[in-house]
């Protein structure tokens, strides 16, 4: 067992490229790097465009309706299938989380089936939502 | 399980328990706002007006508001904790989010309450 007890070189540095490509990420931290990704994209920009939405939609009739055209956009629907799918994402995910900490589904199986049934749940809920905005 | 002397410093427990509680309560309101705008179809000005007019709403509203500040921020913390390592840099970065979050609440509170 020479060639395995040889010494390592450490740190080992990563190009992006290897991050990207080489490294082949389980489903459990596919779902954890997005829920990371997602959280951070809904405090900015999604919360503020929906405090916007918000805002202007509640001010007054014509503001209401100018929202209402505003969302023909091709662009807007862009942006709101991708908050729609980041919502849906750290909604299913947050509760997959939820159910880990009381250590349910903590064993190797159920946390793979369990990650990619978040994965999919949320991109069929992004479709669903999605196809009512257009 | 690391042994660590206590010494009146907080760990994080408060931090990680105050961001599930805050997911519990925006989970709850979502489940509540979906239902509220597929029962009140089809959404007119005056229904949406109406709607954010009432005692409960904008009360539920504002605890969505709050959660979502205290539980953005625990979690903007972790992740500049872990990606940002010049402390400048950090600490910039933390007062930015404070202050976004912060403005957010007071944007939601004045949308709700004017």
């Amino acid at each position: 067992m020479a060639s395995a007890s040889a010494k390592k070189i450490r740190p080992k540095y990563l190009s992006l490229p290897a991050i990207l490509f080489q490294i082949r990420l389980p489903a459990p931290g596919l779902v954890s790097i997005l829920h990371r990704i997602s959280g951070a994209l809904l405090v900015l920009p999604f919360a503020a465009w929906a405090l916007y939405l918000l805002d202007t939609s509640l001010r007054s009739e014509s503001g209401f309706e100018a929202i209402r055209s505003y969302f023909q956009l091709p662009l807007v629907k862009l942006g709101m299938l991708l908050f729609i799918w980041a919502y849906c994402h750290h909604f299913c995910a947050g509760i997959r989380y939820l159910f880990l900490d009381i250590d349910v589904g903590i064993e190797l199986r159920p946390a793979r089936i369990s990650s990619f049934a978040v994965l999919l749940v949320s991109l069929a809920l992004t479709a669903i939502l999605g196809a009512k905005l257009w | 399980m690391v042994k660590r002397l206590v010494v009146g410093a907080h760990y994080g427990l408060r931090d990680w328990l105050a961001q599930r509680i805050t997911a519990a309560i925006m989970a709850a309101y979502t489940l509540l706002a979906l239902g509220v705008v597929l029962t009140h179809q089809p959404i007119t000005y005056a229904v949406w007006k109406d709607l954010f007019a009432r005692g409960w709403m904008r009360g539920a509203t504002l605890l969505f508001i709050v959660s979502l500040a205290w539980h953005a921020w625990v979690g903007a913390r972790d992740i500049l904790m872990d990606y940002v390592k010049p402390d400048g840099l950090r600490l910039a970065l933390q007062v930015f989010a404070i202050l976004l979050l912060a403005g957010y609440l007071v944007w939601g509170a004045q949308i709700l309450f004017r």
